[in-house]
């Protein structure tokens, strides 16, 4: 016999008063692991659409605004390219792609588009060293690299696409909108005429619903040439990692280049901050209520316990038990009721959230075993906590009183 | 063996000051079976107590083999209590949820005895005890008289020098209490001290000398030989 079988002995013996302040400990893990589970796989695929919707930071001129930007009327002014440098160089973290740009109005055939030059990928990682770097480049970071169950894992052919093409891009290669292509009749491997100079369409672009069907991709610096301007550019697309963004990042990119605009796609970066926010605040409500609340079940419990036990403690007492082997009786005890309670909270929250979680966040989720620990965490913080007064104050017990022979 | 000087004890019941022992002095040697006899509330079972370590006296000193018991920390009274002497008490005071056998194998383990010498130790004591077929029995599915061997296999898991039982055929029909008795007898021929606290004029006879105590004085301090 060793002291735990004694402990599980017991634990059996008088498993129904144990009922309820067990119970209480095991529903708070699971809600907590379940909420856990459903927001992780939440958050991913909100940040999942955030990577398909593109960049959720714009850095502008000071002048311009957000619906310049998006109406593709972009003011003349511009600012330095050597910003891109600066943010690269600087120790912001969050900042999960960036995508400098300059565009321009270009008229072909009697119809306005707009020419757009970007910066290949490996031309952007020999710049800055950036690894990850690309105009297209799935963002890291913010998650989306963790598979969400039921999407593909893998870019999707047209973002294959996208980034095929955009790992190099020649001086006189171009990417055509999907509105622009069709109104100039052009497909792959033909020619087009821009401002005087002769391009080759190596991509059309896939539909995007946005102005970026209306316009042209070419090398920045190509197009800062045609513009007559040396290295400057009229924005910076970024996507940073929304956690960044609810911890400040606009804030810091704000302090690191002054003279420019910083704003965000406030929308979309609101609903998830506020989706992330209310999921932490819900967690932590639930932690503080099963620390109240079973943490104080299970203290009563544990002090009845004590008080039932006394002549038991008083008998082993007798037998040459020692404060530190009842101590240890009733702390063992917490332990291993933490260690079951952890378990079994993480079993159930897991299935709650496998179930629910499709529901609840319109997101399919899948168990995370990394919340074991977690789980296990609260269940022996909790227990052992709770149990350690009364375990104190049968280790104190008077052994006399204890065993009611005087 | 076991000496007390002067021994005094009172409790406060109901605002009242009870005196359990006043100035009791006596001496039991290696190897003795002595009886306590008197009346409820005379002080039996604290002197039982004391002498055992689980009480402390508000004045005088108890000496087990020359220590001054009160003397030593919780914890080395403790350790003493687990290498010399066992206790038996009326009620048994059994585990209830534990088998016959591991209610022993408890005593063991609180010495550091593991594994299978546990088991084997435990099992032989109530094999002695008469008790070789009911190891797996709970207490409640014991007799009391079974229940009562249970409790002395305990005791003698660790194979201690003094034996003392508080009322322990109290709870017993005639014959299991004369098969207790005997038992006492025979753990006394083993070269056991044994001190036993009894209303009961049969099971005092047993001893070799019994004390009388009233009202917490052990009578004109005399001894009497059985």
């Amino acid at each position: 016999m060793k002291l735990r079988t004694l402990v599980w002995r017991e634990i059996f013996e008088r498993k129904n008063q144990l009922g309820t302040s067990f119970l209480a400990i095991l529903l708070g893990i699971s809600v907590i692991v379940s909420i856990k589970n459903i927001s992780y796989y939440s958050e991913k695929a909100v940040a999942r659409e955030l990577d398909a919707l593109g960049a959720n930071i714009l850095i502008l001129p000071k002048s311009a605004s957000l619906q310049d930007y998006y109406s593709a009327d972009l003011p003349q002014e511009v600012f330095p390219e050597e910003y891109v440098g600066r943010l690269t160089n600087s120790d912001i973290q969050g900042l999960d792609n960036l995508s400098p740009k300059l565009s321009m109005p270009v008229d072909v055939d009697g119809k306005r588009f707009m020419l757009t030059g970007i910066l290949p990928k490996n031309e952007f990682q020999a710049k800055v060293a950036w690894q990850g770097a690309g105009i297209f480049a799935r963002p890291e970071g913010c998650g989306t690299v963790v598979a969400v169950p039921g999407q593909p894992a893998e870019p999707t052919k047209e973002t294959l696409s996208r980034k095929r093409v955009i790992e190099s891009l020649g001086d006189t290669e171009v990417l055509v909108g999907a509105d622009m292509a069709a109104t100039l009749h052009v497909a792959e491997g033909d020619s087009v005429s821009l401002l005087g100079t002769s391009f080759t369409v190596t991509a059309v672009l896939p539909q995007t619903g946005t102005v970026d069907d209306a316009r042209a991709f070419a090398h920045l610096h190509t197009v800062q040439r045609l513009a007559g301007k040396d290295s400057v550019l009229n924005a910076i697309e970024v996507v940073g990692c929304c956690n960044a963004i609810s911890g400040g990042l606009v804030q810091k990119i704000n302090k690191l280049l002054p003279e420019a605009k910083v704003v965000t796609i406030a929308q979309i970066v609101d609903t998830q901050i506020k989706t992330n926010r209310m999921m932490s605040r819900l967690s932590l409500l639930f932690l503080v209520i099963i620390i109240l609340v079973g943490g104080a079940s299970i203290a009563n419990y544990m002090y009845a316990n004590v008080f039932e036990r006394r002549r038991e403690i008083g008998t082993l007492m007798a037998m040459g038990a020692g404060s530190g082997f009842v101590l240890r009786l009733f702390l063992l005890k917490a332990l291993l009721l933490g260690l079951a309670g952890g378990f079994a909270g993480y079993l159930i929250g897991t299935v709650t959230a496998v179930i629910l979680g499709p529901r609840i966040a319109g997101v399919p989720v899948l168990p995370m075993p990394m919340l074991v620990l977690w789980a296990l965490g609260i269940g022996i913080v909790i227990l052992v906590a709770a149990s350690y007064f009364p375990a104190r104050r049968a280790a104190r017990l008077d052994p006399v009183s204890a065993l009611q022979e005087v | 063996m076991l000496e007390m000087h002067s021994v005094t004890k009172s409790y406060n019941h109901r605002g009242k000051r009870v005196l359990a022992l006043d100035d009791v002095t006596m001496e039991i040697s290696r190897g003795d079976f002595v009886s306590i006899v008197g009346p409820s509330g005379s002080g039996k079972s604290t002197l039982l107590l004391m002498l055992g370590g689980m009480l402390s006296p508000a004045g005088g000193k108890v000496f087990v083999d020359g220590q001054s018991l009160y003397e030593l920390s919780p914890e080395k009274r403790a350790a003493l209590r687990k290498e010399k002497i066992g206790f038996v008490f009326q009620t048994f005071n059994l585990i209830p949820y534990l088998t016959a056998l591991e209610n022993v194998q408890i005593a063991l383990l609180l010495s550091g005895i593991d594994g299978d010498e546990q088991r084997t130790r435990a099992a032989s004591l109530l094999e002695r005890l008469g008790l070789g077929d009911r190891l797996d029995h709970k207490p409640s599915e014991l007799s009391v008289g079974q229940q009562q061997r249970v409790a002395l296999a305990r005791m003698l898991a660790n194979d201690p020098a003094v034996v003392l039982a508080d009322e322990p055929t109290g709870n017993l029909d005639p014959d299991t209490g004369q098969a207790i008795l005997a038992f006492f007898e025979e753990i006394h021929r083993e070269g056991r001290t044994i001190v036993m606290v009894t209303h009961d004029q049969r099971a005092a006879s047993k001893a070799a000398r019994t004390l009388k105590l009233f009202e917490g004085r052990l009578v004109d301090g005399r001894e009497e030989s059985a």
